[in-house]
């Protein structure tokens, strides 16, 4: 039997392989560097880290590859779009995860006990969230450039296991924060089995494991059209979860709001982009010639997903479960980008996501702002009157929100723009018109908290709003200044996009 | 077309200027005014470059092009931002960045006692961008982007002092009068990209031949009404008298010299959607002799100077808005007046606040009185806008005005002898306000409290003044010599025959100055020979009474628009109320009731969230099921 050793494009790999290596440093660090020194570095490396990266994606942007890793890497030009908004969103989430205030003293300890009060009087604060974060990205890299199941099914483990983690390490209310972590995890692991059982299925209907082979199989026809459709279906549950989707959401709420707020944003925004982007790949590539098998299961999602969203996300009282339902509501809007199948609706579906994504680390790092004695206040009743009692960061709030809104001169609207009449071109009336409707809904409680922050008299209840650290300033200022300049000039990105974005088979 | 790189300087050298100034904040108190002036003149010197880039050329080859970017491009929605500076905008260019270069100088000394006097100059430079920008645009969308901008910075100027409740409001007026013309100026733009498929000026004009004359016509009143909003023009015009709450110099700037022109500019610019639309070219003419009339009767009977030039500014722009209403013939003359009034009616303006300075902010004509002595410069510079504004020969005012007079009578048949007589009449009682305005302020009896102490101002106001009275003697003469400003702008507009002449000019002259002469007699007679009362009378006839009240511009809004609107409102209210928080109520609770009915789903179990992917899972595949059979 002979062995060949693999050949491997170090090039196109490098932003993947740079943070696994910066990840590894993380480690090191955690275990040897002294307490003082140990939050500064680790920042230092993250930070050094993902600029690495994305450095190194803006060099091979224009570089095209099937074959990166023997066939199971694909780079291209939504690849590098994809990989690019990924890392820059979590360079502004990693500028959020900067404040340990969120973060408890010692993930191992038992909450309230003696070890944990000795940590976070000692000040013995524990960094691991930054190797994990790195980790997790070199995951969501991954996920949307695999280009065949078992690349695809670990990249989703990857990005997925450290994520359920760091869903855990909130300092406050610590209980609520571990139980969302078990929640995520348990339910990971349910769709993950999906996942796999789709996979499954997809390889005894096309005999292959690659994007490509399926693909041919699906256009070479002659396979059993049930495995392939349930291979589809039970794939789908497993990305579908990913990006919380109704009915796969449920998690969503409970771990969005027991999660410490800088994850959450990480998490809301990275994830969505590289789930999406995977699925952008496998539905456009292998899947494509068989859009009649699920063209119609998609579409029933993608209505329930966003009417769903935003008719539950009036009845919340709570700022990050609004926002959390408001995100299925997106996911909804973003499955008619996939659903559009067009080079058109590819196109929107990723200006979508880098808008949507930033605009959700932006919002989230505001939540981080609001605060009493006790650590954040999610309540939206005691948001009331935040615009008279600071101004700019309520502004900042209702720009963001305006954007989530779709109103326009914000990112917002291009996205729900080029989005919509992408797939009203590609004949997808229904899911268009539900989409509009839905964005009416969801105008209303996005503008509902506006008129809370500025038309309400404050409430007098010890709630203030913490001076932003420069760091979080650089993410809100940034995240503001992107959802505003993508509203108001978005033509050099779109043309950017369009210039990059086809698949490559 | 000629292409150049150097038009975005004109407007980013300000718009800098009025960046930095609001960013540094008080940080820059010290040297703000200096950096907002130097930003404006080095503009200025920017246009001249450009200016004599331009004489250079052969006649058809003036105008330059600076493509900036590709600003939206969304399906087939594609607008670039652009930049066009021709014939015509060059002398908007110049008149802008030359007069506001002068009233920044100007300003330096005004506002030195005024503790934001950097935000003042941050905001002069903002309006200067904004007004470049607005002549400078290519397309009808850049147009807005400045024609918004200048309504943003006239809001912050009127209202610069704004913890006086009463300029707030007139700021607020100002603002929402003003939305109301915008949004003729959007409606005019969304029929022109609907029915054009561009809203780019050259583009338009390539297609106006064969688009329906219903379109044009409607696309020519938007742009009337828009008209009508910036530049005060009947029936949008009652802002303009409560926006002299405004620093003085704002109010020689903006509301004299050049935003309030920005009317003239548009439909002199949409000369090929008139020239084919003649209801909306006559409804121009219309607008602009009512207004010419409305706002001289307003004159005659205000005793504030601001007020009083104010109603003269509507008065004037009511020419040059009739002017442009003439058609080819009448648009460089309606341009010519537009220059030379931004001369003499910006040098009265400053002279106004030179009077205000020197006597405690009194803006009373009936407190001023024998202020010649202590004022020679200002009552000499300002002496010099007057006798322009009367069209005197062989001052500024006397050709460009006459011009018009000239066009109008003959515009041919009864709507010459009307639009003539028209612009006849308003000569004369121009005449008269004016030479009330003179007598009561700088001669007579000396009417003044006891703590006023009238004195000449400081040499940064007065050379400004004296700058500008240069330009109110001379720009007539200079613009008009060899026909210079027609056959400059002649390529811009679309030539018919020659008119008939219903009058010869000298005639014309003769009858204008004779207006003149009657309407300073009257002024003299009861204003010089009389004892002029300090507080105003109050058994005057019913005439007065109703110019005093702005001929009831305000009751007329109040009874026609804003009671109606807030009954409106209230209905509205109440609609909202019970129909839409009815239904939006109704969908929260339908949405409370299925979020209590998905509580059973949403319970905080694994179990059940599990349950709820697997049923999710099932249905799927029983979807799949149906495909398959």
């Amino acid at each position: 039997m002979e062995f060949s050793a693999p050949v491997l494009n170090y090039t196109l790999l490098s932003p993947m392989l740079i943070l696994l290596g910066g990840a590894l440093i993380g480690v090191l660090v955690e275990a040897f560097m002294s307490k003082a020194l140990r939050p500064i570095t680790q920042l230092s490396v993250t930070l050094g880290t993902l600029v690495l990266a994305l450095v190194q994606v803006w060099k091979v942007r224009n570089e095209q590859s099937v074959s990166a890793a023997m066939g199971s890497v694909v780079i291209d030009g939504p690849a590098v779009l994809l990989q690019a908004s990924i890392i820059i969103i979590s360079i502004i989430s990693v500028l959020l995860i900067a404040d340990t205030e969120h973060f408890t003293a010692l993930a191992a300890s038992l909450p309230g006990s003696d070890e944990e009060r000795h940590a976070l009087q000692t000040g013995n604060q524990v960094t691991e969230v930054y190797p994990l974060t790195l980790f997790a990205v070199a995951g969501m890299l991954l996920f949307p450039v695999s280009s065949d199941l078992i690349t695809l099914f670990v990249a989703l483990e990857m990005l997925s296991l450290p994520l359920y983690l760091m869903a855990g390490l909130s300092r406050r209310r610590r209980l609520a924060s571990q139980e969302s972590a078990l929640k995520y995890f348990l339910l990971g692991a349910f769709s993950s089995a999906f996942f796999l059982f789709g996979a499954a299925f997809l390889y005894g209907y096309s005999a292959s494991i690659t994007f490509s082979g399926i693909r041919d199989a699906v256009v070479g026809g002659g396979g059993n059209d049930v495995f392939l459709l349930i291979g589809i279906a039970f794939l789908s549950v497993g990305l579908l979860f990913k990006v919380g989707a109704v009915p796969f959401h449920a998690w969503s709420p409970d771990v969005y709001q027991g999660a410490p707020t800088p994850v959450t944003a990480f998490m809301a925004a990275a994830t969505k982009v590289a789930a999406f982007g995977a699925m952008l790949r496998i539905y456009y590539t292998s899947f494509a010639n068989a859009q009649w098998s699920w063209t119609p299961m998609l579409t029933i999602i993608a209505i329930i997903t966003m009417v769903f969203g935003s008719l539950v996300a009036i009845a919340q009282r709570d700022v990050k479960r609004m926002l959390a339902y408001s995100s299925i509501a997106h996911a909804g809007f973003l499955l008619t980008g996939v659903i559009a199948l067009n080079k058109a609706g590819l196109e929107a579906s990723l200006f979508y996501l880098f808008a949507y994504g930033i605009t959700t680390v932006g919002a989230f790092a505001i939540v981080t702002l609001v605060r009493d004695s006790a650590g954040e206040v999610t309540d939206l009743n005691r948001w009331k009157g935040l615009g008279k009692r600071s101004p700019w960061v309520a502004t900042a709030f209702a720009g963001f929100l305006l954007s989530f809104a779709g109103i326009p001169l914000t990112s917002g609207f291009i996205g729900k723009f080029s989005i919509f009449s992408a797939a009203y071109e590609s004949g997808a009336r229904s899911v268009v018109i539900a989409g509009v409707l839905s964005s009416a809904i969801a105008a209303f409680f996005y503008i509902r908290v506006i008129v809370l922050m500025f038309f309400t008299d404050p409430v007098e209840d010890g709630t203030s709003v913490e001076i932003p650290s420069s760091l979080t300033s650089i993410t809100v200022i940034f995240s503001l200044i992107v959802t505003i300049a993508l509203g108001v000039f978005p033509a050099p990105i779109l043309n950017f996009i369009s210039n990059l974005a086809t698949f490559i088979r | 077309m000629t292409t150049s790189n150097s038009l975005v300087y004109l407007i980013a050298l300000p718009l800098l200027g009025a960046t930095i100034l609001l960013l540094a904040g008080r940080r820059a108190d010290k040297w703000g005014h200096i950096l907002g002036t130097l930003m404006s003149g080095s503009s200025f010197a920017v246009g001249l470059y450009q200016l004599s880039q331009m004489l250079g050329r052969s006649n058809t080859a003036r105008p330059v092009e600076q493509k900036l970017f590709e600003w939206i491009s969304v399906g087939s929605f594609k607008v670039d931002a652009g930049l066009l500076l021709d014939q015509l905008s060059i002398c908007f260019v110049l008149l802008i960045t030359g007069v506001g270069t002068l009233i920044h100088i100007y300003s330096i000394s005004y506002m030195s006692h005024d503790h934001d006097r950097r935000r003042f100059f941050a905001y002069l430079n903002l309006f200067i961008a904004a007004m470049l920008l607005l002549v400078l645009g290519n397309s009808y969308l850049n147009l807005y982007v400045g024609w918004e901008g200048v309504g943003l910075a006239s809001y912050l100027l009127i209202g610069f002092w704004n913890q006086k409740p009463a300029y707030a409001t007139a700021s607020k007026k100002a603002f929402v009068m003003n939305r109301v013309g915008d949004m003729g100026l959007s409606f005019a733009i969304m029929i022109a990209f609907a029915t054009v498929g561009t809203v780019s000026f050259a583009g338009i004009k390539e297609h106006a031949h064969h688009t329906s004359t219903a379109a044009l016509t409607a696309m020519g009143i938007m742009l009337l009404v828009a008209a009508t909003g910036k530049s005060a023009q009947f029936p949008l015009q009652a802002w303009l008298g409560d926006a002299m709450a405004g620093p003085t110099p704002v109010s020689a700037l903006i509301h004299a010299a050049t935003m309030v022109t920005a009317g003239v500019y548009l439909i002199t610019r949409s000369n090929f959607i008139f020239d084919a639309a003649p209801t909306a070219q006559l409804l121009v003419v219309i607008v602009g002799a009512i207004t010419l009339l409305f706002g001289a009767l307003i004159g005659t009977a205000k005793d504030d100077i601001k007020k009083a030039l104010a109603a003269s500014t509507m008065s004037q722009i009511g020419y040059m808005i009739l002017g442009a209403g003439l058609g080819p013939v009448g648009y460089a003359f309606a341009i010519m007046h537009l220059l030379t009034h931004g001369f003499f009616k910006a040098g009265m303006f400053l002279g106004a606040g030179s009077v205000m300075h020197g006597m405690n902010d009194e803006v009373n004509m009936r407190k001023y009185g024998a202020l010649r002595k202590f004022m020679p410069i200002t009552f000499v510079t300002f002496g010099l806008g007057y006798l322009a504004i009367l069209g005197v020969p062989p001052f500024a005012g006397f050709y460009s005005k006459d011009m018009i007079i000239e066009t109008a009578f003959n515009a041919g048949g009864i709507k010459g002898i009307l639009l003539g007589s028209v612009t006849l009449l308003g000569a004369g009682i121009t005449a008269f306000y004016m030479t009330r305005v003179m007598i009561l302020t700088f001669t007579g009896k000396a009417r003044w409290d006891e703590e006023a102490h009238p004195h000449e101002s400081p040499l940064l106001m007065w050379l400004p003044m004296a700058i500008l009275a240069i330009g109110s003697v001379s720009s007539g003469y200079l613009l008009s010599r060899g026909d210079a400003l027609v056959n400059w702008l002649s390529p811009l507009f679309e030539h018919h025959g020659e008119h008939e002449e219903l009058l010869a000019p000298i005639v014309v002259s003769a009858l204008a100055l004779g207006m003149v002469a009657i309407g300073v007699a009257i002024a003299f007679l009861k204003y010089s020979r009389q004892e002029v009362a300090s507080v105003a009378p109050e058994n005057v006839s019913v005439f007065t009474k109703i110019a005093r009240e702005d001929l009831m511009q305000d009751r007329f809004n109040e009874a026609v628009f804003m009671r109606p609107g807030q009954q409106l409102t209230q209905v509205l209210v109440k609609t909202d109320e019970a129909v839409i928080d009815g239904a939006v109520r109704g969908v929260g609770k339908l949405a409370m009731g299925s979020s209590s009915l998905l509580r059973g789903v949403q319970s905080g179990f694994v179990r059940s969230y599990a349950a709820l992917i697997f049923v999710g899972a099932a249905l799927l595949i029983a979807a799949i099921w149906v495909v398959v059979q």
